[in-house]
């Protein structure tokens, strides 16, 4: 089967111009013959939603937690970038679009990145209309700040809570619609099937997590809008409710799962306290605009934040400003966390010893306690919170922690993956980040693909189909409800010794030292081996107490927990098929003599698509080529 | 440390509830109030009994899903979420009482999970600004003082965990509407539906069957995002005028 990326022709900036013009539409009175499910109500699936909503669709949509407002976008921190140039600083569409094709170590499309870089600027516009409340200067006009590595100040932002204002804008335009009705929103309801009919994704089978309920919903299109895939690793920094099930559901469907092996392990996040860990906590990466980076020169095991101030300037190793003297504690993300990792490794760390310090007592001294506790107050009452640590009086102790996936499932253009009217947006895609995302493009990109690609392009798709709705009684609906229910029994049947949690943790531990930071094909080959014997030990071996007609988070748990360990073994074929280092792909037989990533363009200028075969069964790669008719491929340097 | 856990527990929303006590061995300070559950439900189903159903979800504190009623306050001792409390602000040996948010408004669906759904209706009734995707000004068309625009963030920072109903003896859900309301009635952009918002918001506010303020300030002492009372006062202040002179609603 040959990948239709289906990017037009044409020159770059005319693109999706000249695509928009082409897509067929839907006229507005047969709008509302259409029905479309949206699963997942993020940045992504809320924007969609209401989207779709306004243009007259019909909408149903899903989200597993109490409300739609507490989907996990909620807790991005740092900003949006959009390519505004506000600040005269030499921004443009095409910047925004090169950093973004470079910052992800060129494994993502020119075509699809180039849109982002040309909607940011309408994001912006749209979110200031709904009333979020951006940092602002005295002029009025909104403020902006460079973060992530970027030479511009790009990024919008609303203190240390952009996410947050952002959903909630989303929320807010979602909510208008389900009072108008055109919105039929169902909380507390998970995806655990996709129903397929002639070939085509007509519905989803759902779970309600209070009653316990399965039902089946049809329609004439599905949009996964379910975030990543980070929970796999047990420790990250997702919500522990974030989960890849109904991405997994679709791919074991028929959609192909596009470069799973591409993780983001985040620089600065609070280390790990003790085995009662339930997840890591982000602090916002625009702290490394003022803290700096550093550890001991010569180890100091156990060394506690209180006691850095004690150690001369001359005894510090401020490694990130010493080996990328340009870029300094700015480098991307990758390779911030690949810095910390091995300076620890070195015996270096601090705290426990797979920690280093992030110190703000230069910028205190040169701005003022002042300055620096309006830029960054909630997030140092945060670490104090969390740690008991003053941050104000020594420094943050961080660590790297898992905190997106890049990769997710494969789609076109159009947004539209390999099953027909089966949609994916936001970062349950795999389209736009390549082998890294930088800092403040996850916004970005959620609200681009739910407020202005997906209103384009599902009307192309919509209007080739009959108005026909088809009923959930069809052998499809029935087939797909009895295998979830069916499945549902088998986890409350095996009545084993070990709780989902010790597995997912087991499970966790693997993908972290194997799949983790940096790579190898033995660590690989024996984390393949590791996570097989684990899933047929979890089916054998899982305790899952409670029963199915009720309110059971054992139950939800478990089933999300079922098929992390099918993904973790797709994500370790990945990593090692792709024996090159590409943004956060490390493969340590693949470095350049100074110890930095090198990419092979010659033999993964590629997108991974993975096809699934069956329970048990070697999954098949399918390889897009990645073509490059605009940039330069160059090894990135930050040196 | 050792900790006594005094907790609720209700099969669901119509069967009777009552507390159940566990004593917890081996509680690091290090650990969240979060995770002191987890380690306890983690050992009931070892022993193949059913953990506490709690709500939560990020973790981090801004996701607003998680709640409880600790020792009498929501969220417990300190002015946050209950995600971000941790066993240091305990003392070695303590009993813990840990109950659902009590409020007519919020059913208990089991242990200690509410239904706070009355807050998305509430927020359905009126707190956006009608706007399509598309066909908007340019972002720095819409100046706005930035005294103006932190105020407006002030009020916008609201979770919707629900903190200030829990602790109001009147259930009263005023904290949690003023915030949106002031938010746009602040804003240029809120301007054009000032008046129908806060009287929408208000009248669904009434209907889910939230009590009225009762100037007591609990709200405002327990608020994690720390949303100010003036809120309410700006509130009665935008739905007065509202009445007064519109014909809405």
């Amino acid at each position: 089967m040959k990948l239709e990326s289906k990017i037009p022709e044409g020159p770059l900036g005319e693109k999706w111009t000249k695509h928009k013009f082409n897509l067929k539409l839907v006229n507005p009175a047969n709008k509302r013959k259409y029905d479309v499910i949206v699963v997942g109500t993020g940045l992504a699936g809320a924007s969609a939603a209401a989207s779709l909503a306004e243009l007259g669709y019909n909408v149903k949509a899903f989200c597993f937690q109490d409300s739609p407002r507490r989907a996990h976008s909620i807790a991005a921190q740092g900003g949006i970038n959009a390519a505004k140039n506000y600040q005269n600083d030499g921004d443009s569409v095409y910047r925004l679009f090169y950093d973004t094709i470079k910052g992800g170590d060129y494994r993502s499309r020119e075509g699809n990145v180039h849109r982002l870089a040309e909607v940011s600027v309408n994001i912006i516009d749209q979110c200031v209309a709904q009333g979020v409340p951006f940092a602002r200067e005295y002029g009025g006009l909104l403020s902006n700040r460079s973060f992530g590595g970027a030479q511009v100040s790009r990024t919008f932002y609303a203190r240390g809570q952009t996410g947050q204002q952002l959903l909630l804008g989303a929320y807010s335009a979602l909510n208008r619609q389900i009072a108008n009705g055109k919105v039929e929103m169902h909380n507390r309801t998970e995806m655990l099937d996709l129903v397929m009919v002639d070939g085509k994704a007509r519905g989803i089978i759902t779970r309600h997590l209070i009653t316990g309920k399965i039902e089946a919903h049809s329609a004439h299109a599905v949009l996964v809008c379910t975030g990543g895939y980070g929970n796999v690793f047990f420790l990250s920094t997702n919500a522990k409710g974030s989960n890849v099930t109904a991405a997994w559901r679709a791919h074991k469907k028929g959609a192909f799962f596009g470069n799973p092996c591409f993780t983001q392990i985040h620089p600065t996040c609070i280390p790990v306290s003790g085995d009662h860990q339930s997840k890591l906590t982000l602090m916002s990466e625009s702290l490394r605009n003022d803290g700096r980076v550093w550890v001991p020169k010569n180890a100091k095991p156990g060394l506690k934040a209180m006691e850095a101030a004690g150690i001369p300037e001359s005894e510090r190793d401020y490694f990130l400003e010493r080996k990328y003297p340009s870029f300094g504690n700015l480098v991307p993300r990758d390779v911030a966390s690949r810095n910390a990792k091995y300076v620890c490794d070195e015996g270096r760390g601090v705290g426990s010893g797979l920690a280093v310090f992030l110190d703000f007592a230069d910028a205190i001294k040169r701005d003022g306690e002042k300055t620096i506790e309006a830029k960054y107050g909630n997030l140092f009452d945060m670490y104090k919170q969390i740690t008991g640590d003053n941050p104000y009086k020594g420094p943050m102790m961080i660590y790297p922690a898992v905190h997106y996936t890049m990769g997710g499932l494969w789609v076109d253009y159009n947004l539209m993956t390999n099953v027909p009217g089966l949609y994916a947006l936001g970062e349950a895609n795999f389209s736009d980040h390549g082998a890294n995302r930088l800092g403040a493009s996850a916004l970005m990109q959620g609200l681009a693909d739910g407020y202005f690609v997906i209103p384009y392009t599902i009307g192309d798709y919509l209007a080739g189909m009959s108005y026909e709705k088809i009923s959930t009684d069809r052998p499809e609906f029935k087939e797909a409800m009895e295998n979830v229910n069916g499945r549902v029994g088998k986890l409350l049947g095996i009545k084993g010794k070990k709780t989902v949690d010790q597995l997912h943790r087991e499970l966790g531990l693997t993908m972290w030292d194997y799949c983790g930071m940096s790579r190898t094909e033995e660590g690989l080959k024996t984390a393949k081996k590791k996570i097989q014997e684990l899933r047929a030990e979890f089916w054998e071996n899982v305790n899952v107490v409670g029963g199915s007609g009720e309110l059971n988070q054992e139950l939800e748990k478990a089933g999300r927990v079922a098929d992390f360990m099918e993904l973790g073994e797709l994500m370790v074929d990945d990593a090692l098929n792709r024996s090159e280092s590409c943004g956060g792909h490390f493969r340590e037989e693949s470095q350049t003599p100074e110890g930095e990533a090198k990419r092979k363009d010659d033999e993964f200028s590629y997108v991974s698509a993975w096809e699934y075969k069956g329970d048990n069964q070697q999954e098949v790669l399918h390889k897009e080529e990645l073509i490059f008719e605009n940039v330069k491929l160059t090894q990135r340097s930050y040196k | 440390m050792k900790i006594t856990l005094k907790v609720w527990r209700q099969k669901d929303k119509n069967s009777k509830g009552a507390f159940k006590t566990y004593p917890i061995d081996d509680v690091s300070q290090d650990m969240s109030f979060l995770e002191m559950i987890d380690v306890l439900n983690e050992s009931l189903v070892k022993k193949g009994e059913e953990p506490i159903a709690f709500d939560h979800d990020c973790r981090e504190g801004i996701c607003g899903m998680c709640s409880l009623y600790i020792n009498g306050r929501p969220h417990g001792p300190l002015q946050t979420t209950t995600c971000q409390l941790h066993m240091r602000s305990f003392k070695d040996g303590e009993t813990i009482t840990v109950e659902p948010w009590r409020a007519k408004p919020f059913p208990i669906v089991k242990d200690l999970v509410v239904d706070r759904s009355s807050f998305d209706r509430i927020q359905q009734a009126g707190g956006y600004v009608s706007v399509n995707t598309g066909g908007v000004p340019d972002a720095n068309e819409i100046p706005i003082p930035k005294r103006i625009a932190d105020e407006a963030f002030d009020s916008a920072t609201c979770i919707g965990c629900g903190a200030c109903v829990a602790a109001c003896k009147n259930a009263s859900a005023m904290l949690f509407v003023s915030a949106k309301v002031s938010q746009f009635a602040m804003l240029p952009q809120g301007q054009v539906e000032r008046k129908t918002r806060v009287e929408k918001m208000v009248a669904q506010m009434d209907e889910e069957g939230f009590g009225a303020c009762t100037n007591t300030k609990a709200c405002e002492a327990e608020c994690p995002k720390e949303i100010k009372i003036t809120n309410i006062a700006r509130m009665n202040r935008e739905y007065f005028a509202a009445m007064m002179s519109s014909t809405n609603v």
